[in-house]
């Protein structure tokens, strides 16, 4: 019979293979779905991972859609290296759309590019500040961050429909729940001609390399680390909780942030209630199958993109629910962590007379 | 005055599935285990009630299906955290993305479908008193099953002998298992039993209350359930009054707005959250009060050792 | 596969490059029709009307007209994946269904200027795009008729999906036609800023019921509302499409959108070469706005008084909007006599008098 026995140090190499096997498990599964559902298994999944990457546009198409979800990723996985259950990426990305919306609204045709700067820094700032409202509650009030961070987002996402639909309607879109197009000047420049994947893409791969640089080679990353593994051992090096709790926060809630300000000025080009189709808590799944890792971040954001895809193109050419979306990534999250028991664990095959005691 | 007992009688209601789920999960952390799921089990237990109810009309099956699908659910939580030693938090938060990506997909063809509404219980009676009866007396039953079983977990925890089994186990899981109890078998059947509660929760939402099924139409329910917990400092009468008074809060917003309170809709939109955030900071502020009443070995992980 | 594939790409470029030349096209190849619908589809509501629609349109040009459809297409900058999508197919006419595709189709219109796009309830235009909408506020007035003869308490209770327009415009005709015939009739609105979310729709409705109100009505998008009235005992109207079945008692009527006029009239001009971007917005006047199945309940005279409104508005001499109408606080909106055009029936952001409470974002 089959028996899980602990081994005596992590496997290095099934740290590695456990979100390969999760994702074969998942497309396993997706080939059931399809068949279950009386479609061809190898078209279905042709959609969810072979078109979105045809041609430049295509691959463009993902690019756009990885980079919330990468950047978003990639500050979760900081909060939770440091064992902080920041769930609330969402609320910060909506906050950091609207402080960025709040200066590109400022741009007139007439002003310099330049105003990008301060647009994104805002998006930063928004971001930061939502989710230094989770670090306050926990850090005086000692209150559960799952929980604050997550209404949070309920709360984020009225605020945004208040000022859509009061302050800062269009005063020429007859009422309806939407500012005004930004100025062309505060377009992003593009990373590649008659497509939408803008500079957003590209900042993202250089958060994704700074972040690498500061959890391998900084103290600080260091302390983060250590932080989160074993509390008592980073108290008795002198290492502050409270200061890791406010570093990652702050840098997940930035990060986030900025994720919403990219989106406010990048494809949408106005602030309207439909900024994100639930980015922030795909980045959750972005964040543990990426293995908490920067690069592995990337790999994963990407994938997560091509669900979404995927969805739409099944449902246009399949005429398949698009809430395949959502199954294929609590899925890989659920397949990931039962894998990921074979880093620790490995399956032994015993005979009747070997007990174990 | 009818008004307000009105009013009231709406927040028992909306206060109803809220209790219902707080409860469950109050089991479950009163063993030491923390489940972040029961935002996706009751997604899927209010579709798999939703479509038991379609098709036999018959809200106690609904309710059946209900309570399967969220052990079920909560069992896979249970081995995933318990046996193979997953994160408890990150094996929940799965199985919230998870349940509301799956009930929207078994859904697609059960949106906006037509389910007669169940009636009321009638009390000879009581359900005639003036403010009373249209306040107290004219529910669902699943109203008054909340109550009754805040009061039995309430005996069950602290005057039985398998009750003080379970808090031996979420209070010290070591010095349990030491004396010889399972404790995984003890923390999975809390779990399962919980996970019942969260799935009768959903059943009561999609049956009940709404009737009618929608795609993430829990709306952060599960979340603040978990919450509630918190507030009730872990004790099942204080659990159903927080349940009651998030109710309260939901309705008020459009109490609010029916009698012209010069405030913008979304803004009373957020008092049901924004209340969570408020309370929660309160309650949490004094840590040492905290730590009397959390089980003391809440989220952690529990390896038997030979 | 690949083969198959690259095939499929070189129809769609040739279906697209012979839109410039539609008389010659037409006879070959039926034209592609694309709709995109911002729910789903289900059993009742918006996206439900336009389906009926678009199937009614498919049976009316039989095999001229292929037709494919996506739902529940978010409405943010993912739209714009979705119409590139369905334009590279090869669809040369697509139907955008709801208000927040907008941007998206203008932008998607640009890069495809072969192919046309109508949008639903829109205001911008372009070479290749034009807009259509359906005069609800009119199916608004005749259920207001209705509620003002079933009231007893004098007041009615509205479930406000989103604060734009065309909703305040709803909300007011529904009390102006109650108010013809009762004029002492208050309207008391929740909004739930939400086009389809039940259960807040279901607690909205049911603090109405309990504030007093027994007629409801509402402009979201589900049964929600009628189903509480029905379990509370109370009435209430079916919204987009006929709900009748959702509350055998409760339902008066339902106002309903039938959009199959403008699908068959745009398609066919597709079809014969002669489409222009245009701005359509149609009503009872073309059979685009009803009000049906009537609760047997509604006494003949209110009976009566609506197929007199339906006759009006048909022939047009009757309007709606035609003054003495005073706003909310007893000032002059509309003067004596005077008929609201277009443009003031797009404006209006305030409410009548006898509705109470705040317009959201004033």
């Amino acid at each position: 019979m089959l028996q899980l026995e602990a081994r005596p140090a992590p496997s290095r190499t099934m740290l590695v293979l456990s979100p390969l096997i999760a994702l074969a498990a998942t497309v396993l599964f997706g080939a059931l779905m399809f068949a279950a559902l009386g479609k061809n298994p190898l078209d279905g999944l042709a959609l969810f991972f072979v078109e979105p990457l045809k041609g430049l546009y295509g691959l463009s198409e993902l690019g756009l859609k990885a980079t919330p979800l990468i950047l978003c990723g990639l500050g979760l996985a900081a909060c939770y290296r440091a064992n902080v259950w920041n769930i609330g990426a969402e609320g910060q990305l909506l906050l950091g759309a609207i402080a960025a919306s709040g200066v590109a609204l400022q741009a007139t045709d007439d002003t310099t590019r330049w105003i990008l700067v301060p647009i994104l820094v805002a998006g930063v700032l928004g971001g930061m500040l939502w989710a230094a409202l989770v670090a306050v509650l926990r850090d005086r009030f000692h209150a559960n961050e799952i929980l604050t961070s997550l209404m949070l987002v309920y709360v984020a996402q009225n605020l945004l429909d208040y000022l859509v639909y009061g302050p800062w309607k269009d005063p020429e879109g007859y009422n309806f729940p939407q500012t005004a197009l930004f100025a062309a000047s505060t377009t992003l420049p593009k990373l590649i001609p008659d497509t939408r994947l803008n500079i957003g893409f590209a900042i993202a791969l250089l958060a994704v390399a700074a972040m690498s640089l500061f959890m391998s080679r900084t103290l600080q990353g260091f302390r983060l680390v250590v932080g989160g593994q074993a509390a008592d051992a980073a108290r008795y090096a002198g290492f502050s909780a409270r200061k890791s709790l406010w570093t990652v926060l702050l840098l997940s809630g930035g990060l986030s942030g900025l994720a919403g300000a990219l989106e406010a000025v990048g494809p949408l080009g106005q602030l309207t209630p439909h900024v994100s189709p639930g980015y922030g808590f795909a980045a959750i799944i972005v964040a543990f199958v990426g293995r908490l890792n920067s690069i592995g971040i990337v790999f994963s954001g990407v994938l997560m993109a091509m669900f979404y895809i995927g969805g739409e193109l099944a449902q246009s050419r399949l005429g398949l629910p698009n809430a395949m979306t959502g199954v294929f990534q609590g899925l890989l999250l659920f397949c990931l962590l039962a894998a990921d028991t074979l880093v620790t664990h490995r399956v032994r095959i015993t005979g009747r007379g070997m007990r174990h005691a | 005055m009818h008004e307000y007992a009105l009013l009231l009688a709406s927040a028992l209601s909306a206060g109803t599935p809220l209790a219902l789920a707080s409860l469950g999960l109050l089991i479950n952390e009163k063993s030491g285990v923390v489940n972040l799921g029961a935002e996706g089990m009751m997604l899927m237990a209010a579709i798999a009630g939703f479509a038991v109810a379609v098709a036999t009309g018959n809200q106690w099956l609904a309710f059946g299906a209900g309570a399967v699908v969220g052990s079920v659910l909560a069992a896979a939580i249970g081995v995933l955290v318990l046996w193979l030693g997953t994160n408890q938090y990150a094996t929940g938060l799965a199985m919230s993305l998870f349940g509301a990506g799956l009930s929207a997909f078994l859904g697609m063809n059960d949106v906006g479908r037509n389910l007669a509404p169940f009636g009321h219980v009638h009390i000879p009676w009581l359900s005639d008193l003036p403010f009373f009866g249209a306040a107290l007396f004219s529910h669902h039953l699943m109203v008054y099953v909340a109550m009754l079983l805040a009061w039995g977990i309430h005996v069950f925890l602290h005057r039985t002998r398998a009750g003080l089994v379970l808090r031996a186990v979420g209070e010290s899981p070591e010095s349990a298992h030491a004396l010889g109890y399972p404790v995984r078998r003890i923390r999975l059947a809390a779990l399962m039993v919980g996970g019942a509660l969260c799935g009768i929760a959903g059943a009561y939402l999609s049956v009940i209350y709404t009737p009618m099924w929608v795609q993430g139409m829990t709306a952060g329910r599960g979340w603040i359930a978990l919450a509630l917990t918190t507030f009730a400092t872990w004790r099942p009468a204080r659990v159903l009054l927080g349940a009651y008074l998030f109710g309260g809060v939901t309705m008020l917003q459009f109490y609010f707005q029916g009698r012209g309170v010069q405030v913008p809709s979304q803004l009373l939109s957020m008092l049901p959250y924004l209340a969570t955030i408020v309370v929660l900071a309160l309650i949490s502020r004094n840590p040492t009060w905290i730590r009397i009443n959390m089980p003391a070995s809440l989220g952690k992980v529990f390896r038997p050792t030979a | 596969m690949q083969n198959r594939d690259r095939i499929r790409y070189l129809g769609a470029a040739l279906a697209a490059g012979a839109a410039g030349l539609p008389a010659l096209a037409r006879s070959a190849s039926p034209l592609k029709v694309g709709f995109i619908y911002v729910g789903p589809v289900g059993v009742a509501g918006w996206s439900y009307a336009h389906d009926q629609a678009r199937k009614a349109m498919q049976a009316h040009f039989g095999g001229r007209v292929v037709t494919q459809f996506v739902e529940n297409v978010p409405e943010g900058p993912d739209a714009a994946r979705v119409l590139r999508d369905l334009a590279q197919q090869g669809n040369e006419l697509i139907y955008a269904t709801s208000f927040g595709f907008m941007e998206s189709v203008l932008r998607v219109a640009r890069d495809f200027p072969k192919v046309k796009f109508e949008h639903a309830t829109g205001y911008k235009t372009a070479a290749n795009v034009g807009t259509y909408d359906a005069r609800t506020y009119e199916g608004a007035y005749m259920a207001g008729v209705v509620a003002g003869g079933m009231s007893k308490t004098g007041v009615l209770g509205v479930v406000g999906s989103v604060p734009i327009p065309e909703v305040l415009r709803n909300i007011n005709s529904f009390t102006l036609g109650a108010q013809s015939v009762n004029a002492k009739i208050k309207t008391k609105v929740v909004w739930v800023n939400k086009w389809f979310d039940p259960p807040k729709e279901t607690e909205a409705a049911t603090s109405l019921v309990n504030q007093g109100a027994d007629v409801l009505f509402q402009n979201t998008d589900s049964p929600a509302v009628l189903e509480t009235a029905e379990k509370l005992g109370k009435y209430a109207f079916g919204w987009d499409s006929d709900m009748a079945k959702f509350g055998p008692k409760a339902h008066l009527a339902s106002a309903v959108i039938n959009w199959t006029p403008v699908y068959v009239d745009e398609t066919g001009k597709v079809l014969a070469g002669t489409w222009k971007p245009e701005q359509i917005w149609w009503g009872v006047r073309h059979d685009a706005i009803d009000l049906v199945s009537i609760n047997p309940a509604v006494p003949a005279a209110v009976r009566k008084r609506v197929e007199m409104v339906k006759a009006g508005l048909k022939n047009g001499s009757f309007h709606i909007w035609q003054g003495p109408i005073l706003g909310q606080n007893g000032a002059t909106v509309l003067a004596a006599g005077a008929i609201g055009d277009d443009k003031f029936l797009h404006g209006i952001d305030f409410y009548v008098k006898g509705v109470e409470g705040q317009v959201p974002g004033k």
